[in-house]
């Protein structure tokens, strides 16, 4: 559950507020780690729960060696008030068996929070795409039918591709064969969009196809994506650079090479 | 996935692990996980003394709680500091798991996680763990010692074996740096570390990232030191790693500063039989 790390509890009535979901390529934590890191935002609590694998570490945002002794836990929300933003950010693997109890303390923290809105960045294996999906751009979404009433124009106007149902035995022409939505990869995101489908809650997915690898670009691509919805960064000028990479993104593929190899 | 030889691989993600779709389990399912989530939680043996207090509603006077994760970590502090007579042994925790040996009785669980209590000071507590706690059980560990203290003004050490195969660095490590400590604290700790904190990206794992999320969330002053060691088992070298955090601990609680070789002979076994694989 929500501690806030201040004297007093944040209040995130009206808010937005960005997860992600631990999916295929970390993508969704790359992004939440960008926008955690370009806004600058600041800590304002931890989620203590048993359900994620406990690590710490120092401030991974970290800019100079002032702020860099700072201990970090495995889910910690930021905020930035002047956007009514609140960002969620995951960095354990949920436990197997806790897997439910976290959707369930989230949906509910959510809930009692009062957000207007959440977002949750995911992604789903790439290999698992059917023909239809190989084709056009990777990137799709979903949202909920409470948030469709009032974000429906948005959504149009940015001409985005609903994350299409497919049906649970393909290839067969059986009468059961309704198609049903499938997130392979995906973590809790399938989950976490039903059940928030039966609380009634808006909240809308944002997802992108990718594969295990390097996933900087795909994160790159996602925190885009995003804010061309959002519109968290005002930054008119088109450069394709405008996000801060965080400190803690350095030896992503392991350490320094010996120099003896050579 | 296919390869470009024809072949079709299995793909799996480093971050998820297949989900299935939650299918209703019946009653039998039901059951069987239950008894599995019994089975491995976690236990604590109080002496009948301490469980006494417990069950009266008093938790135990703690000033310092110093926590050994790791063989060479609980050998450092019985060679300095358990040695001397001045310890009462007043619990041990239990949490079985799938590397717990199947050994029946309590003599195998005996020795792998003791609480104790220094006789003329009760503020001072020292718990030593040697054995494996499972991810799913970190957690509910420290929740349930920590459950146990009175936290006005406490102040947690921990020390922690890890393998140098772990720490990150842009510069290659030759051979001669390692054993070395870095440091992790949270936000209450107001004292100085021993050593270096430890840099990005590296990360602590295990109950020592576990007593540290407890500590940073209810604003306990606790400090975490990692010792980074290319020694799989106890090694005196690695034990001795730890000495700078005698100084602090030094304070309050008296120390034995320079151990017999005997002494450090005891914890240090030969290379098993098993690891002399190549010669």
């Amino acid at each position: 559950m929500f501690i806030s790390s201040q004297s007093s509890a944040p209040s995130f009535r009206d808010f937005t507020l960005v997860m992600p979901a631990v999916a295929v390529g970390n993508v969704g934590q790359l992004a939440v780690d960008l926008i955690v890191s370009t806004l600058n935002m600041s800590r304002v609590g931890h989620i203590h729960t048993d359900c994620l694998i406990p690590m710490a570490g120092n401030n991974p945002y970290a800019s100079s060696k002032e702020d860099g002794e700072e201990l970090h836990t495995p889910a910690e929300v930021y905020a930035a008030a002047e956007l009514k933003l609140a960002v969620l950010q995951i960095r354990a693997p949920i436990l197997q068996s806790k897997t439910k109890k976290f959707r369930q303390m989230l949906v509910s923290w959510i809930k009692s929070s009062g957000f207007s809105r959440t977002v949750v960045l995911s992604s789903s294996h790439a290999y698992q795409r059917d023909d239809q999906q190989l084709q056009g751009t990777p990137l799709r979404y979903l949202v909920t039918p409470s948030l469709l009433k009032g974000s429906a124009d948005a959504l149009k106007e940015l001409g985005w591709r609903e994350m299409e149902r497919v049906p649970a035995f393909p290839g067969l022409t059986d009468g059961n064969t309704e198609p049903r939505l499938c997130i392979p990869g995906g973590g809790i995101t399938k989950g976490l969009y039903t059940d928030s489908c039966k609380e009634d809650l808006p909240l809308a997915v944002l997802l992108l196809f990718c594969s295990e690898g390097d996933n900087i670009p795909d994160a790159f691509a996602l925190a885009n994506h995003l804010n061309d919805w959002l519109h968290l960064l005002d930054d008119n000028s088109k450069q394709p650079n405008k996000w801060k990479i965080p400190t803690s993104w350095s030896l992503l593929f392991g350490n320094g090479i010996p120099p003896a190899l050579f | 996935m296919a390869t470009f030889f024809g072949e079709v691989l299995s793909v799996y993600s480093r971050a998820v692990e297949e989900d299935d779709d939650e299918l209703d389990e019946n009653e039998e399912d039901e059951q069987i996980r239950r008894e599995l989530e019994e089975k491995r939680e976690v236990h604590l043996h109080w002496s009948p003394e301490v469980s006494e207090s417990l069950k009266s509603g008093n938790k135990l006077q703690c000033s310092d709680f110093i926590l050994a994760v790791g063989q060479n970590a609980s050998s450092f502090l019985s060679v300095h500091i358990l040695s001397t007579p001045n310890w009462d042994t007043i619990g041990r925790a239990s949490a079985w798991n799938e590397r717990s040996r199947a050994v029946t009785g309590q003599g195998c669980e005996e020795s792998a996680c003791v609480f104790y209590r220094r006789k003329d000071n009760p503020t001072v507590l020292i718990c030593q763990v040697s054995c494996y706690v499972a991810e799913d059980q970190l957690f509910q560990w420290t929740e349930k010692v920590f459950d146990c203290l009175q936290l006005r003004e406490l102040n947690v050490t921990v020390l922690s074996d890890t393998s140098v195969a772990d720490y990150k660095t842009a510069d290659y490590l030759g051979g001669s740096s390692a054993p070395f400590l870095r440091s992790l604290h949270t936000s209450a700790f107001g004292d100085q570390p021993v050593c270096q904190s430890l840099e990005q990206p590296n990360i602590v794992t295990g109950l020592a990232a576990a007593v540290l999320n407890h500590c940073q969330v209810h604003r306990i002053a606790a400090v975490v030191y990692q010792c980074y060691s290319d020694v799989i088992g106890p090694d005196s070298v690695t034990m001795e790693t730890y000495k700078p955090v005698l100084t602090k601990l030094g304070r309050s609680i008296q120390l034995d500063p320079s151990p017999s070789t005997d002494a450090l002979r005891k914890f240090v076994r030969t290379t098993d039989l098993q690891s002399n694989l190549y010669i």
